[in-house]
């Protein structure tokens, strides 16, 4: 690891003064992305700032009905909170098929939004990846892209997002409440991270300056009927070849609102609200769930490796609608 | 909290190393003060400062569990921690566990069960049961083998690991 300076802010505009004050410095909070790349040399700021003592670290009824996750909560607090498991259950089921319980014990929630969006060739230093070094390259678009992205992709990236609690945030229709210099200013989550196009070395849209002080979750939960399904290589503690968020409000067998994200095939989690809208009105059932999954996968290219993701995201999407539909019937 | 020195002038400071930070750490119960660069891992701190090796460095990336501590009674990767922030906390490391002689139950479980060959993951898979015990959100043997995959153990010993946690949480169920 280089050598940098530290600091420990004490509130939230000290942290933003600090981070401001030089060119490469980087807010550290939980540490388990940014460690790990600073230990192979792919980040390499000069000075962090320690975010971990600021007072963000509460979860909180809004005045809307919904709750308030502090940036600070760790990810296993949050998929533990009581009110966070009986009103947004996809988003527990989301946050517990990521990682490992010694890291959700560590990572938080703003830090979970901010772990870079990457891809093998991103930790391969030894490689060409216009994410690491812009303008070197793309190394996995002809390379092993397995894991990689299917929608979204530009000619200089094909790099995913891995959270899967950024894919049911996605679904639920979060927003992201930032404070910089300018002062606060709320992004909604689908607006929050970015895709690649010619600039794959930025993930998210936040600015150099903002800090993540909450995400706030609307009112609706979804909690009747909903699925947060993880297709893997192995049960636990890997990337999603492909997941899906599945939420549904129904009356009786008729769609009233349907929501669908997807992790594991984008830059950013995929979400198609006009894809969604096809199911408003309809009956729930396999063959207009089918629909929505074909409008999901319209455009989808694959790079070889990956072609396989095309065909399995369509049918992980019928399967995560059926089984949030037919919640009742396994309870 | 801004610890660049103020007595430092620029050039000088520019050519040297930044300066060391002060923490202190109350590990196994015992209050330890350290003068530490702020790159410095709790995982390093705790091997090479205070020659606490029983903790043991796996990856060093937060994806083998080898480097498992409780850090007030959670279970985190001190690979990924910087000894820095962690100061004013308690941390218990595997040399902490045995009181008045006596192994801790799941120390003990560990030699029972065989649950182990080469036992270089030993330490941390013992913090991390501990931890998960702590958290109280095992119920079924699957939950055990899901929330100990942070875990890895090259000898393949899971069989009898599994068996230790299973143990260990009905103890805790008993109390």
């Amino acid at each position: 690891m280089r050598s940098f300076t530290y600091t420990r802010a004490n509130d939230v505009a000290n942290a933003v003064d600090e981070v401001s004050a030089e060119k490469e410095s980087k807010f550290i909070a939980g540490g388990t992305n940014l460690l790990d790349l600073m230990k192979i040399q792919v980040e390499r700021p000069s000075h962090l700032v320690d975010i971990t003592r600021l007072a963000l670290d509460t979860i909180e009824e809004t005045a809307e009905g919904g709750l308030r996750l502090g940036a600070l909560v760790t990810n296993a607090d949050t998929a533990y909170h009581e009110q966070v498991e009986k009103r947004y259950p996809l988003l527990s089921h989301a946050i517990l098929a990521g990682a490992t319980a010694q890291l959700r014990n560590m990572a938080t929630d703003g830090g979970n939004l901010m772990q870079r969006t990457r891809c093998y060739y991103f930790y391969d230093t030894d490689t060409p990846c216009n994410k690491r070094e812009p303008g070197s390259g793309c190394s996995a678009i002809n390379g092993y892209n397995r894991d990689l992205a299917i929608l979204g992709t530009s000619e200089h990236c094909i790099a995913t997002h891995p959270s899967d609690m950024a894919v049911a945030l996605a679904a639920l229709e979060a927003n992201v409440r930032v404070t910089g210099k300018a002062g606060e200013r709320v992004i909604p989550f689908s607006e929050f991270h970015r895709l690649p196009g010619d600039t794959p070395h930025i993930d998210t849209n936040l600015k150099p300056d903002e800090i993540i002080t909450a995400i706030d979750l609307p009112a609706k939960g979804f909690a009747d009927h909903y699925t947060y399904l993880k297709l893997r290589d192995r049960a636990s503690y890997a990337f999603a070849l492909v997941s899906v968020a599945a939420a549904l409000d129904l009356d009786g067998d008729t769609v009233k609102e349907a929501r669908v994200a997807l992790g594991g095939v984008a830059h950013k989690p995929w979400r198609i609200p006009e894809a969604e809208a096809l199911l408003k009105g309809k009956p729930a059932t396999r063959e207009n769930f089918q629909k929505v999954a074909e409008a999901y996968v319209q455009g989808a290219k694959g790079y070889g490796h990956n072609d396989f993701k095309i065909e399995l995201a369509k049918r992980a999407i019928v399967r995560a609608l059926l089984q949030a539909k037919e919640m009742e019937a396994k309870l | 909290m801004k610890n660049k020195p103020e007595h430092e002038n620029t050039e000088t400071a520019s050519l040297s190393s930044p300066p060391k930070e002060t923490v202190t750490l109350h590990i196994n119960g015992e209050a330890k003060q350290l003068e530490v660069e702020p790159w410095t891992s709790l995982l390093d701190l705790l091997r090479d400062h205070l020659n606490l090796t029983g903790t043991k460095k796996g990856c060093d990336h937060g994806q083998c569990g080898a480097c498992t501590v409780l850090v007030d009674g959670k279970r985190i990767n001190s690979c990924l921690t910087l000894a820095v922030m962690k100061d004013g906390t308690k941390i218990t490391t595997i040399e902490g566990l045995a009181k008045d002689g006596e192994l801790h139950p799941v120390q003990q479980a560990f030699i029972d069960h065989d649950a182990f060959q080469c036992g270089y993951c030993t330490p941390g898979q013992i913090c991390s049961t501990i931890g998960l015990i702590n958290e109280g959100k095992a119920k079924t043997l699957d939950d055990i083998r899901d929330l100990m995959s942070g875990n890895v153990c090259r000898c393949g010993a899971y069989t009898n690991i599994v068996k230790v946690v299973q143990e260990a949480l009905e103890r805790s169920q008993q109390r």
